[in-house]
């Protein structure tokens, strides 16, 4: 089973590899947001798909890392992509004092609770917070990242840069699915009491899983920052966090098939039917309605983990 | 004198903060009778509101009521005709969206009720349009009344007023009529209430029109307050709104009328006191400081539950 994921991926993205020979530029660029909110839609499934925590924040803390990354290149030079790991840090450390007091929150709760701290988020950076988010205008003129000595300018080149980052973090989070730790997320996601039970700490996976989930998408901030050159609070709104949820809900939560696919329907499927452009948050609206009533697993759910018995009977 | 002036600020921060108040709390009523029953948060129910607004402007603009019953009497006819069709919308949204699902996990629920909410806003922006509409502002003569020296916009008045007289009877509702009983017994244990005889799909259905009639009504408040109304506006009031409800007690009446009224007032004299700029945010720093401090509200009783 296991294995069969694998060629699925390396198939996947090797076709994916040679898509934008037959694209024109249009279509690269939307291959381009479909990595990108894919990236960010796999650091959510950490957190909602794994630990089962209804959070809907989660452009707060890609706009953190959007924001780090503006910050520390525009004003003191430094190349966009050594930005990558302080944007992700920074994500990671404002998840740390966010999540800290409200993990234990039930799950309705936590949706609410996250939505505010998107918007308070959003506020801050038109305030201009600490005088340097540039307020409503955001900031301009980040560089294009260089790798080698390249310049990545072209749509295409973003095309592989985001897909290679994207790759990446299917291959990583596949590894952390199966993990010690995946694991644990997965248990107490089915039974908090039970996990605890079994020496489970589970406020301390919940934030951990908060933390990585909230790096990641700092990190993917750096990308979206120097993919645009110009950030504003409006790029960081709440309907960002509404359709990665959407992504992950949608596609499968828990399963990395499953958000893959999600990625696609919700970002690339209103760019087919462009003349439905403006109806498609009504029909994702009522997808996710008749979703919960017939399939509230998603479309692509995530595959219950097979033991081997028999190698088990007969290592006793 | 400039005490005074001061203190006339204050007075008009305060009472612009009771009538706003109002309206979230006539909001959070809805959020928190659906709670009270199905233990659900129900998404969709800031978008409600916003049908209210729009309902009530195509209704005012194209019945003409001004010109027939002009006044006050005009303004009730409306409010009562908004009301009644955001009922019925209610009660259609649960019938569709929520019925399927009771039996389902409780998240479930609320992502459908996720869904609706999309929906909703979705179709009013595709019926009106993203534009901002006007209502007219001459439903009711501009005339400042003198309170003590101070003026207050007749407007205002009247939207407290109504929204008091509201809450009074729907408090009265609940405590001394047979349906009110059921509802509150439907509250306290579905089971048991099923048990006793009481129709508990009729008593959903009751707080199903009465909940979304309410928003409605606050809807159409907003738009002859503020004049202006937005296809968004439901989540930013909703979410105010369902902050109110968290504030005095989730499933709680009278906890919601406080926590509205608390909560239009805290923002009314942070926004003049501390910064406007940052208005809308303190009623996300209220609910996130409520929820950790004391997450069953100022009135709410301590409950098994954890939250």
């Amino acid at each position: 089973m296991k294995n069969a994921n694998w060629l699925g991926y390396i198939v996947f993205f090797a076709l994916l590899a040679a898509t934008p020979l037959l694209l024109d530029r249009y279509w690269v660029d939307v291959l381009n947001s479909v990595g990108l909110y894919l990236i960010l839609a796999l650091s959510l499934n950490i957190i909602l798909g794994y630990a089962g925590m209804f959070h809907m924040g989660h452009a707060a803390f890609y706009a953190i890392g959007a924001y780090t990354t503006a910050i520390i290149n525009t004003r003191y030079g430094i190349p966009v992509l050594w930005a990558l790991p302080a944007s992700g840090i920074a994500a990671s450390l404002f998840a740390l004092i966010v999540a800290r007091p409200i993990i234990h929150l039930r799950g309705d709760y936590l949706l609410i609770v996250t939505i505010g701290m998107v918007e308070i988020v959003r506020i801050a950076l038109i305030n201009d917070v600490f005088g340097m988010t540039g307020g409503a205008n955001g900031i301009f003129g980040i560089s294009r990242p260089e790798i080698f000595g390249f310049r990545i300018t072209q749509p295409i080149h973003f095309f592989y840069l985001i897909w290679f980052f994207a790759a990446l973090t299917v291959l990583l989070f596949s590894l952390l699915e199966n993990s010690r730790f995946g694991r644990a997320l997965k248990y107490l996601k089915e039974d908090e009491v039970a996990a605890e039970g079994s020496g489970i700490h589970t406020a301390r996976y919940k934030l951990a899983a908060f933390v990585l989930g909230a790096g990641w998408a700092g990190m993917c901030g750096t990308l979206f920052a120097t993919k645009m050159t110009i950030i504003s609070p409006e790029s960081f709104n709440f309907w960002e966090s509404v359709q990665l949820f959407m992504i992950v809900i949608l596609g499968g939560s828990g399963s990395i098939p499953g958000v893959i696919l999600g990625a696609f329907l919700v970002m690339g499927l209103p760019e087919l039917f462009r003349d439905f452009a403006n109806a498609r948050l009504l029909i994702f609206g009522l997808a996710l309605m008749v979703m919960m009533i017939v399939r509230p697993q998603g479309l692509l759910p995530a595959r219950p983990r097979k033991y081997n018995l028999d190698s088990i009977r007969e290592l006793s | 004198m400039g005490l005074w002036s001061l203190m006339e600020q204050f007075f008009q921060q305060l009472t612009n903060g009771l009538a706003v108040g109002g309206i979230y709390a006539l909001i959070a009523l809805g959020y928190t009778m659906v709670y009270g029953v199905l233990k659900l948060i129900n998404f969709a129910h800031g978008d409600l509101f916003t049908i209210g607004a729009y309902l009530g402007l195509t209704l005012l603009t194209s019945l003409a009521l001004n010109d027939y019953v002009g006044g006050f009497l005009g303004l009730f006819i409306l409010a009562v005709m908004v009301m009644g069709l955001v009922g019925i919308i209610g009660i259609l949204l649960e019938r569709t969206a929520y019925r399927p699902l009771r039996q389902s996990p409780r998240l479930s629920a609320v992502v459908s009720a996720l869904g609706a909410s999309i929906f909703f806003q979705n179709a009013i922006m595709l019926i009106y349009g993203a534009k901002f509409y006007v209502y007219p502002q001459d439903l009711l003569p501009v005339v400042p009344i003198n309170i003590f020296g101070l003026s207050i916009p007749l407007m205002r008045i009247i939207i407290l007023l109504a929204s008091v007289v509201m809450m009074i009877a729907l408090y009265l509702f609940v405590q001394k009529t047979k349906i009110g009983t059921a509802i509150r017994a439907a509250a306290i244990d579905q089971g048991a209430a099923r048990l006793m005889g009481i129709d508990v799909n009729f008593v959903i259905m009751i707080v199903f029109f009465i909940g979304p009639a309410l928003g409605g009504a606050a809807g159409l408040m907003v738009g002859v307050y503020y004049g202006q109304i937005n296809f968004t506006m439901g989540w930013i009031y909703g979410l105010k709104a369902f902050t109110a409800a968290i504030l005095g007690g989730i499933g709680n009446i009278p906890g919601a009328m406080v926590g509205g009224l608390l909560l239009g007032v805290i923002e009314a004299l942070g926004a003049a006191y501390i910064s406007i700029a940052w208005k809308d945010a303190i009623a996300f720093f209220v609910l996130i400081l409520i929820l950790i401090v004391r997450p069953t509200g100022l009135l709410g009783e301590r409950v098994a539950e954890k939250i």
